[in-house]
C-alpha cells in the first residue's frame, strides 16, 4: 500500500525524525490557512499524489507572497498532473501539502528497502540526493553506500555514522544524522514498510538535517497489524477496475492491450499475457482469480474487463488443481447467462475434472471458442481480437 | 532417492484441524501408496483428538518425540505462519515445508534470521508444495497430473508449475522431484539451492526451472549453473510483459528500480546456458532440446 508524501511525514514526525512544518489541504482556502499559520515569507506547495516526478512535472511551486500561494494552489488542485510514473493522462491533484520553505545547503538521498539476497534491510545512502536514484544507480553504482541492518542486533550507531560518513555527513551533522537514520530506521521497521525513500534529505542553511520529501509503502501482508496505516488509504490514487476486482477477491491489473485475461494463478497469468503477446496480440490486465473462481467471481471478472471499451476477446485459462474444471465451467456458463458477452470468448481448461468441465461448456451451447493448449488457446484469442 | 522428500519422510501437518490443513492432509495421505506418512497433526489446545486416524498434538516437539517424524508441512493462517515455522525448527525439524499465502515480510526476516546455523530447510513460504511423484506429495499440487521419472522441476508459481508438469508428463518424462519455492521476496530456498540438489541427485537428469520478475534469484541461480551445473536445464521466465511496479499477484513479483525484469534474467540464464524458452506452452519442448532428444 502506498500513502501520500503529507501522511508519511506525518508518521515521521510522529517518530521523532526531522521534517518541515507542513499542512495537508484540501482546499485553496486550507492552502491560504495554511500558509498564515505557519508564517514566514517562503513556502512550498506540493501537489499531493502518489506518482513520483512531482517536481518535474510541475507540482511542486516554491512561492514568497500569501497571492502566490493562492495563485498556485488554485492552479494545482484539481489539476492533471502528468510524471514519468503516470499515464498520459496523469493524476488529478485532490490534496497539497503546504510546507515553511527552506534553506538549502546540500541535498543527499536515503532509501530503505528489503534485500531480497541477504534478507535483510538495507539502507541505502547518496551524496547524489533530489535526482533519480535509479539514474544514479544505473551511471555510478559506486556513490552508493549500503548498510544491512542485522535482524538480530538492530540498528548500530557506530554502523550509521560510517555510513553517513561517506556521503559526506560529520561532526554535529553525523550526530544529528545518526538520529534521524536510526529514527527513520525503527519507523519503517515498526509500520512494516516495504520502502522508504527520503529524496532529498537536506543539510538546511541553518545546519539541520531534515526530510524535504518522504516516500512511504507498506507490505499488504502485514496491514492487518496496522490500522493507522491502513486508514491513510487513498482509494482516489488506485485504478477504479483493480480496487473494484480486489473487493471481491479478484487480483487485477490494467494494461493497455485489448484481450482480456481470466487465469487463475499469478504466475500462469503472467504467461497468460506472456503468450498472448508472443503470438502479436496485446494483453489487456493481468486477472488472477486464486484458488476459488465462483460463478459470482467469474462474473465479476468479465463485467469489470467488459468496462475497457477496447476490450476485443477475453481468453480464459484455467489450470484446475483444487479448484476442479467443473466448477470452473458452470461459474463461466452462469457468468455468461448474467453478462451478455459481446466479443468472442476463448476458453481453455486443463487440469482436474476437465472432461466434465468441457461437457459441461458444450451442452450449455454457449457461444464460445474452446481451446486445448495454451499455443491454441493464444492463437484463437489473438486471431478473435483481430478478427 | 528424488530431493528434499520420499517414501521414507515421516510428515507432521501443522494446522491440521483447520479446513485447508485437513482437506490437503487427506489428499496427500490418499497419494502416499498406503504408506502412512502423516503421522501427526499439531494444533495447540487440540491435543489428544485425531484429524482422519492421525493424532493430534498440542506442539511440534511432542508429535516429533511420539512419531519421529522428520518433516513439517504448515497450514495456519499468516499471523501465526513465521512462528509456526519458529516452532518446527525449535523442534529440530530438518525440513519444513510452508504453504501459508500472505505471510508479513518482516516475520519472514526474523525467522529466516533465527534459523540460520539450525541445519533445517524451509521450502516456501507462499508456495505449492513438494512432490517425489510415485512417492510422496506434501502440498496442494494436484497429484496425478505427475508422473514418476528423472526430470526436476523448480518454479516461483503454483499454477504455472501444474501447466509445465502435465507438458512434461504428456511428453512421456517423468519427474523426479518437483518443488515449488513460492512467491514470496523473503523466503527459504532459491532457484540455486533446488538446482543444486537436483545436481547432486543421481536420479535427476535434466531440470525445468520457472522463474518470474522480481529480485535477482534466477540471476544468482544463472551464474551457479554457468560454473557447477553439470545437467542439462531449461528455463522460463513469467512476466515479459508486466509493468514496471506493479505487483503481480505475487508478493515477490514486481520490477521496482529498474531491476528484476524478466529480460534481464532471461539474458543471465541464456548466458549460463540454459535453453530458455519464451513461449509457457512449449517448456516442456524446450526441456526436450536441452535434452538433445528432439
Amino acid at each position: 500500500m502506498k500513502v501520500h508524501e503529507y501522511q508519511a511525514k506525518t508518521i515521521l514526525r510522529d517518530r521523532g525524525v526531522s521534517v518541515p512544518r507542513g499542512i495537508a489541504c484540501f482546499s485553496v482556502d486550507d492552502a491560504l490557512k495554511a500558509a498564515q499559520d505557519l508564517g514566514g515569507d517562503r513556502w512550498v506547495v506540493k501537489a499531493q499524489i502518489h506518482a513520483g516526478g512531482r517536481g518535474k512535472g510541475g507540482g511542486v511551486k516554491v512561492v514568497g507572497s500569501i497571492d502566490e500561494v493562492k495563485e498556485v494552489a488554485n492552479q494545482l488542485l484539481g489539476m492533471r498532473l502528468v510524471t514519468h510514473q503516470t499515464n498520459a493522462n496523469g493524476q488529478q491533484v485532490k490534496r497539497l501539502l503546504v510546507e515553511e520553505g527552506v534553506g538549502i545547503d546540500r541535498e543527499l538521498y536515503l532509501g530503505l528497502v528489503i534485500d531480497r539476497a541477504s534478507q535483510k534491510v538495507v539502507i541505502m545512502a547518496s551524496a547524489e540526493g533530489g535526482t533519480e536514484i535509479e539514474e544514479v544507480a544505473a551511471a555510478t553504482p559506486d556513490k552508493i553506500f549500503k548498510l544491512f541492518v542485522d535482524p538480530g542486533q538492530g540498528i548500530v550507531d557506530a554502523d550509521v555514522s560510517a555510513l553517513l560518513e561517506r556521503v559526506g555527513l560529520t561532526g554535529d551533522h553525523a550526530e544529528q544524522g545518526v538520529l534521524f537514520v536510526k529514527a527513520l530506521y525503527m519507523a519503517f521497521w515498526d509500520t512494516d514498510a516495504s520502502l522508504a525513500e527520503i529524496n532529498p534529505l537536506v543539510v538546511t542553511t541553518n545546519g539541520k538535517i531534515i526530510a524535504l520529501d518522504a516516500k512511504f509503502n507498506f507490505d499488504d501482508n502485514a496491514l492487518f497489524r496496522h490500522p493507522d496505516v491502513v486508514a491513510m488509504r487513498d482509494t482516489d490514487e488506485e485504478d477504479p477496475a483493480e480496487l473494484e476486482a480486489s473487493a471481491v477477491g479478484l487480483n487485477y491489473i490494467s494494461l493497455d492491450g485489448d484481450i482480456g485475461c481470466l487465469v487463475n494463478g499469478a504466475g500462469l497469468a503472467m504467461a497468460t499475457m506472456d503468450i498472448i503477446k508472443l503470438y502479436g496480440g496485446e494483453p489487456a490486465n493481468f486477472l488472477d482469480v486464486g484458488g476459488g473462481a465462483t460463478a459470482e467471481q467469474v462474473t465479476e471478472a468479465f463485467k469489470i474487463m467488459l468496462r475497457n471499451p477496447d476490450l476485443k476477446a477475453i481468453l480464459v485459462n484455467i489450470f484446475g488443481g483444487i479448484m476442479r474444471c467443473d466448477v470452473v465451467a458452470e461459474g463461466l456458463v452462469q457468468a455468461a447467462g448474467v453478462v451478455k458477452l459481446s466479443i468472442p470468448l476463448v476458453v481453455r481448461l486443463e487440469g482436474t475434472n476437465v472432461e466434465k468441465g468441457r461437457e459441461i461448456l458444450e451442452k450449455a451451447g454457449l457461444d464460445m471458442v474452446t481451446a486445448t493448449t495454451m499455443n491454441d488457446a493464444a492463437q484463437k484469442a489473438v486471431a478473435a481480437a483481430q478478427g | 532417492m528424488a530431493i528434499l522428500i520420499d517414501g521414507n519422510s515421516r510428515v507432521i501437518t501443522q494446522g491440521i484441524t483447520g479446513k485447508t490443513g485437513q482437506f490437503h492432509t487427506q489428499n496427500c495421505a490418499a497419494y502416499a501408496n498406503g504408506k502412512k506418512a502423516f503421522v501427526a497433526g499439531v494444533t495447540p489446545g487440540k491435543g489428544g483428538q485425531t484429524v482422519e486416524g492421525i493424532p493430534v498434538f498440542d506442539s511440534v516437539a511432542e508429535a516429533k518425540r511420539e512419531t519421529a517424524a522428520d518433516v513439517s508441512v504448515i497450514y495456519v493462517p499468516p499471523p501465526f505462519a513465521a512462528a509456526a515455522i519458529d516452532e518446527a525448527v525449535d523442534a529440530g525439524i530438518k525440513t519444513i515445508i510452508c504453504i501459508t499465502e500472505g505471510v508479513p515480510v518482516k516475520d519472514m526476516i526474523i525467522t529466516r534470521h533465527k534459523m540460520r546455523n539450525s541445519g533445517a530447510v524451509l521450502v516456501g513460504p507462499n508456495c505449492p508444495g513438494v512432490i517425489t511423484p510415485g512417492e510422496l506429495k506434501i502440498g496442494i499440487m494436484p497429484g496425478y497430473i505427475h508422473t514418476p521419472g528423472r526430470i526436476g522441476v523448480v518454479s516461483r508459481s503454483g499454477t504455472l508449475t501444474y501447466e509445465v508438469v502435465d507438458q512434461l508428463t504428456k511428453l512421456g518424462m517423468g519427474q523426479s522431484s518437483c518443488v515449488g519455492i513460492g512467491g514470496d521476496p523473503v523466503n527459504g530456498l532459491k532457484h540455486l539451492d533446488v538446482m543444486r540438489m537436483f545436481n547432486d541427485d543421481p536420479e535427476t537428469d535434466a531440470v525445468v526451472m520457472c522463474g518470474e520478475i522480481g529480485g535477482s534469484d534466477e540471476e544468482e541461480c544463472a551464474e551457479w549453473i554457468s560454473q557447477n551445473m553439470t545437467k542439462p536445464v531449461a528455463a522460463f521466465i513469467a512476466g515479459v510483459t508486466a509493468p514496471p511496479g506493479k505487483r503481480m499477484g505475487h508478493a515477490g513479483a514486481i520490477i521496482a528500480g529498474g531491476r528484476g525484469t524478466a529480460e534481464d534474467k532471461i539474458k543471465a540464464l541464456e548466458q549460463a546456458g540454459v535453453n530458455v524458452t519464451a513461449n509457457p506452452a512449449e517448456i516442456g519442448l524446450a526441456l526436450r532440446q536441452a535434452m538433445k532428444l528432439d
